[in-house]
């Protein structure tokens, strides 16, 4: 009797001891996870009523918003709301430095895992890894000391366009797609190549016949993530850009966008004034347009062949 | 063109795209290395910036720029290692964890400028703080949350199963088997993927520019108190970092010697950055050896 009893209590005792760090550590854990999605909808709802206050509170049309090419919002008498210039001009540059990057991005990729793979990947991983590493500030001001006056000497213009903009983005996003397209690439199994090769095929034809149309989901994520990683860049881009608000004509002209024009005008205007709502609705604009990519990775994704 | 002779050309193509892609950053390292180390001196680095004159230096800057960084840290690290913790060990499949891993999808794809937005409707209008640091490190943590999460899940996934099955058999709880066993030995991954992350913090600008702000006051290094407001300890003062100054001399400068300033601030800013990837991979290496007694 005397010796079951303390046996009991200490078992009992020591039992709501654990449970107790159990569900304690469960739930602190749990809260951290949670915080992902309260900042998440925290962002989502924030700039979504601070965005759309131009068009219900300072009565800005939308479509114009999204069509007219005039713009000029601090102007007291007419104020003009016509962003479409800054939107043509982020698309413009996001889609011509994917179109750079791309090839180069899976070039290196398909070097790294069909070329040469041993030694070809230890000198270009690393060489890729610091190429992620240099901030963007950093790409900017390079671009405006170097790629600027080159351009106005040797091309043409004032050396401000969306030319010089281009490349500054396509350096900046080469390393994410080549690290994903060099994760797609390796992950193929080695059965197609031998396959290929087995039938007599060339690696060339290996590559462009096999692995490519294989890997290709996996290739077009690498280059949707970074066309978004392209289309949200702002300080590197607003120092190559010339930041003119009008509508660009050629490759040659200056012109901005809205990653730019944001960071620009933010600070010039008075927090809650009509040209300064139309900005949070840039804003807006910018995170719609970063769910739109997510969703297309995940069409991408869902269509993964291997 | 035969398919042997196409093979050789292509095969060429992918190494010119190699030569390319090696050249591109030897050109970018050299540039900002032979122009900048010229200008790195320690009267360079001690000396506060100038507004109007020459000759100015990087002082405030550096010292924001950590101070920033090691603010974002402490509050980053803690959590992104839990919700690591909870994504690796406790997440069921379902709707609750697909939506945990759409929200981190979706805040690491997030442009800088988006959260630096948040940042100023949030910690700088909503609270009443204006640019502070603590508004910066808060903005730069929703920045640097999803990749310290992702880190911590895979090193934690990483662990061998068979060392977390001896634990449970041993009749350990899982909370302490994860406190004694896991964590231990993911500990070293951890590591390297924060300071990695950590040197991505480091030249971060666009989250800063409206939340630290682009202005330093006057600062009083003898002064440890953080609650005096000329103290480099207080949170709640404004603070330009060393990656916001870079991106302000060049745009809105006055002072003569933008291209010296901009020069030794970008070499000290990716010097700073090679540091931690070098750390990072010698720190995680060695600590490996030590609690794994591999060589």
């Amino acid at each position: 009797m005397e010796k079951s009893i303390p046996a009991k209590a200490r078992l009992l005792k020591s039992e709501k001891n654990w449970m107790n760090g159990e569900v304690r550590g469960k739930i602190i854990v749990f809260l951290c996870a949670i915080i992902m999605i309260s900042a998440t909808i925290a962002i989502t709802i924030f700039l979504a009523t601070k965005g759309v206050q131009s068009f219900t509170k300072n009565g800005v049309s939308l479509i114009e918003f999204l069509t007219s090419k005039q713009w000029n919002p601090a102007d007291p008498a007419k104020p003009l709301y016509g962003a479409l210039p800054f939107i043509v001009g982020s698309f413009a540059v996001t889609f011509l430095s994917a179109l750079i990057a791309a090839p180069l991005g899976i070039g290196g990729a398909i070097f790294m895992t069909e070329i040469a793979p041993s030694w070809g990947r230890k000198i270009l991983q690393p060489v890729i890894e610091l190429l992620v590493g240099i901030p963007s500030v950093v790409y900017g001001f390079i671009g405006l000391t170097v790629l600027v006056p080159f351009v106005r000497t040797h091309i043409g213009g004032l050396g401000f366009s969306l030319l010089s903009g281009m490349i500054v983005l396509s350096i900046m996003i080469l390393p994410t797609i080549t690290t994903i397209a060099t994760d797609a690439m390796s992950s193929l199994p080695n059965t197609l190549r031998e396959g290929s090769f087995a039938l007599g095929a060339t690696r060339w034809q290996t590559i462009r016949r096999v692995l490519i149309p294989a890997a290709l989901p996996n290739l077009l994520t690498a280059i949707v993530l970074g066309m978004a990683r392209a289309f949200g860049e702002a300080l590197a881009v607003q120092m190559v850009i010339g930041n003119v608000k009008d509508m660009p004509h050629s490759l040659l002209d200056a012109s901005a966008t809205l990653t730019t024009i944001i960071t620009l005008d933010m600070g010039e205007t008075t927090f809650g004034s009509p040209e300064n709502n139309i900005l949070w609705a840039m804003g807006l604009l910018l995170l719609i347009m970063s769910f739109a990519f997510i969703l297309l990775i995940r069409y991408l994704s869902s269509r993964r062949k291997i | 063109m035969n398919s042997k002779a196409a093979d050789r050309v292509a095969t060429g193509v992918f190494i010119a795209i190699a030569l390319v892609i090696v050249a591109i950053l030897a050109g970018l390292l050299s540039f900002i290395l032979i122009n900048g180390l010229k200008h790195i001196s320690i009267h360079f680095l001690t000396t506060p910036s100038s507004n109007l004159l020459a000759g100015g230096g990087i002082r405030d800057q550096l010292f924001n720029s950590f101070y920033v960084l090691f603010v974002t840290m402490i509050i980053t690290v803690p959590i992104g290692v839990g919700g690591g913790i909870y994504m690796a060990e406790y997440a069921k499949p379902g709707k609750l964890t697909n939506s945990i891993r759409s929200c981190i999808e979706v805040l690491a794809s997030l442009p800088s400028i988006v959260i630096g937005m948040f940042g100023l409707l949030m910690f700088v209008t909503l609270t009443g703080w204006g640019y502070t640091i603590i508004g910066g490190a808060l903005a730069l943590t929703v920045f640097n949350l999803p990749v310290m999460v992702r880190v911590s899940e895979d090193a934690i996934r990483s662990v061998p199963r068979d060392q977390k099955e001896a634990s449970l058999a041993l009749g350990i709880t899982h909370w302490h088997t994860i406190k004694t066993i896991i964590l231990p030995s993911a500990f070293p991954t951890i590591l390297t993927g924060a300071i990695l992350a950590a040197g991505r913090v480091f030249g971060e600008a666009a989250a800063l520019l409206f939340t630290a702000g682009q202005s330093t006051g006057r600062l009083d290094y003898t002064d440890w108190n953080p609650l005096s407001p000329t103290s480099p300890l207080n949170l709640f003062r404004p603070a330009e970092t060393l990656a916001v100054h870079i991106w302000a001399v060049n745009t809105q400068g006055l002072i003569p010697d933008v291209k010296d300033v901009a020069n030794g601030s970008s070499a000290v800013l990716v010097l700073s950055v090679l540091i931690f990837n070098l750390m990072a991979r010698w720190l995680g290496s060695l600590i490996h050896r030590k609690v794994t007694a591999t060589k």
